[in-house]
């Protein structure tokens, strides 16, 4: 399976992301924003970071990028492509999932292990996965998801939700929201499920010796899934 | 031609941070503000004579980068 993970100015979980795709089998490359042509891949990975420094607005600068064009197009042609923190705030910003990421509630940025709970498992990413709750990493300031009425409408009525935060029983509730997101909000995809974009870090749990395991699961899961 | 831009959050997108400036200034004993929405403010110079077209062009440019539409309005506000 063939990865290709995009480095922005300012990317700085695309390193992580490297290791964690090698470590589950992919042939990753490393993609350079300037560059204009996508290497074949079986998946493309926006990762975390703080591209072009949060310009503007988290994300918008990246999402104008010269390679993005490139990423879009291979998106909208089925293409598999996931953004991670920054890289959820870069989708967002293409218009390819819906939404937008504000400033987290309380003006803290926010630094820590949470619990997810898959809400969806009809889709290439999460599939076969033999758990509902996932410990992972957060760390963002901006991940305050927010749509508007008829925008979160639409995203249940078509299953868009990937994610809730919850607690370590997968209880979706507001004391369980780190962030102010709607509805505990944590990753969505598009209407088609071939984009997935999430505020959580799997590749950060990919070390029994540094963190929880849970992100091997999602990797381990997400590459039989593709093969 | 210089022209200006002004963003603003909707009405019903959460301010956090128009909220701690009302709060600051409420402690500084400014006790008859209401609410307080931040924004942003852009001065474009754009090579462009005609007034109307200069307007169309920074108008493309608010909806497709300079704001977020979900959240953002935009509002040009004056032409020089």
């Amino acid at each position: 399976m063939k990865s290709s993970v995009i480095t922005f100015p300012g990317s700085n979980c695309d390193r992580d992301m490297d290791v964690a795709l090698k470590k589950f089998g992919f042939k990753n490359k490393m993609v350079w924003h300037n560059d204009a042509e996508l290497p074949k891949s079986d998946l493309v990975v926006l990762p975390g970071g703080f591209s072009y420094g949060d310009y503007l607005r988290c994300g918008s600068m990246a999402s104008k990028s010269k390679i993005m064009k490139s990423v879009i197009n291979f998106a909208k042609s089925g293409g598999k492509v996931m953004g991670i923190c920054n890289g959820f705030q870069i989708l967002v910003e293409t218009g390819l999932v819906p939404g937008v990421l504000l400033r987290n509630k309380y003006l803290e940025f926010i630094c820590k292990n949470v619990f997810i709970k898959i809400k969806n498992k009809k889709n290439i990413f999460f599939k076969n996965i033999d758990r509902d709750v996932l410990e992972l990493h957060i760390a963002h300031n901006e991940g305050n998801y927010f749509c508007t009425n008829d925008q979160l409408k639409e995203i249940e009525y078509n299953d868009q939700v990937a994610i809730n935060y919850c607690n370590k029983d997968g209880k979706i509730e507001e004391k369980f929201n780190p962030n102010g997101s709607i509805k505990n909000i944590a990753g969505i995809f598009n209407k088609e499920k071939n984009i997935l974009g999430m505020m959580p870090h799997p590749e950060r749990m990919i070390d029994p010796s540094l963190s929880g395991e849970d992100g091997s699961l999602f990797f381990n899961n997400l590459i039989n899934n593709l093969k | 031609m210089k022209i200006s831009v002004i963003i603003t959050l909707k009405k019903d997108v959460l301010d956090p941070q128009g909220k701690v400036i009302h709060q600051a200034l409420d402690g500084m004993g400014f006790g008859n503000v209401n609410e307080v929405r931040q924004g942003k403010y852009f001065e474009i110079n754009i090579k462009e004579s005609d007034p109307k077209k200069a307007k169309d062009k920074v108008e493309e440019m608010c909806k497709k980068l300079l704001a977020n539409l979900v959240i953002e309005n935009y509002k040009i506000i004056d032409a020089q």
